[in-house]
């Protein structure tokens, strides 16, 4: 093995740096896809939306709809730290850290808060 | 001096006023200098694009009493919310477009490859965009009375 490569540490900042890349390739394809059907099935026509939210309230439908919600809040917030790396920000190793594991509290935080919510409307 | 770097030249061997400007020349029309930096300045601008659009988008859909056929169509037949969707629309797949050719440049080392991925991609994005458009505009227009 490569020299440099034994002498990095596992840290936070490397995950979300990975992350960003996974959720932002996921959101635009299964995320992608989505949308299109979404918009389409209420343009086309009665049929088209209740075939769509049929598969949207089956367990698979609502598995990939939170998977879904969390990389959008993930990938938005990494991208945001993206902005301040870019402009010069942030590149302290402790500063790195906090905002990188930020990310990735807020983000399961507000995707469990808001499915807590929608799920609550679906099964009450 | 000169004749000397001719020689050199002619000859086949590197010298030291030639070989790097035929680098250099070799290089510019390759590097990121020309491409790279465009794309990721647009990378940039549609993320801030997205990030403002789907804010809206957001709070849009969470304002609405139910997420029904009816409620849907009638919210995007007002030009307040179908503009700003097909706006959103093309951010987006602008944004997936620019996000999976990094992926594409990063990760797929042969030349082949990588021109049938970005083909794709291209294709797909733009497929995907004329979809939601076209159908935005389908709900937004079909409530308009015509004539």
């Amino acid at each position: 093995m490569a020299p440099h490569l034994t002498v990095y540490k596992w840290g936070p900042h490397m995950l979300v740096s990975i992350l960003h890349r996974i959720t932002g390739a996921g959101l635009a394809v299964v995320g992608g896809i989505a949308l299109v059907w979404w918009l389409w099935a209420a343009a086309d026509g009665a049929d088209s939306y209740d075939a769509f939210t049929g598969w949207a309230r089956h367990w698979l439908g609502i598995v990939i709809g939170i998977g879904l919600t969390w990389a959008l809040i993930q990938h938005t917030l990494t991208g945001l730290r993206h902005f301040a790396l870019d402009i010069g920000a942030g590149y302290e190793l402790s500063t790195n850290k906090k905002w990188s594991l930020a990310t990735l509290v807020i983000g399961v935080v507000l995707t469990a808060a808001l499915w807590a919510w929608i799920l609550r409307g679906l099964w009450s | 001096m000169t004749t000397e770097v001719n020689a050199a030249a002619e000859a086949g061997t590197a010298s030291a006023a030639e070989a790097p400007r035929a680098a250099a020349g070799d290089a510019r029309p390759h590097g990121s200098a020309i491409e790279g930096a465009g794309h990721w300045w647009q990378e940039r601008v549609s993320a801030l694009a997205a990030l403002l659009l789907w804010v809206w988008f957001a709070v849009s859909l969470l304002r609405l009493p139910s997420l029904d056929r009816a409620i849907v169509a009638e919210w995007l037949s007002s030009p307040l919310a179908a503009v700003p969707m097909l706006l959103l629309v093309a951010a987006t797949f602008w944004h997936i477009r620019l996000g999976l050719q990094v992926l594409v440049d990063d990760y797929v080392h042969d030349e082949g490859s990588k021109l049938f991925w970005t083909v794709i991609i291209h294709f797909a994005a733009i497929l995907g965009a004329a979809f939601a458009l076209f159908a935005v505009l389908k709900l937004a227009l079909a409530a308009a009375p015509v004539g």
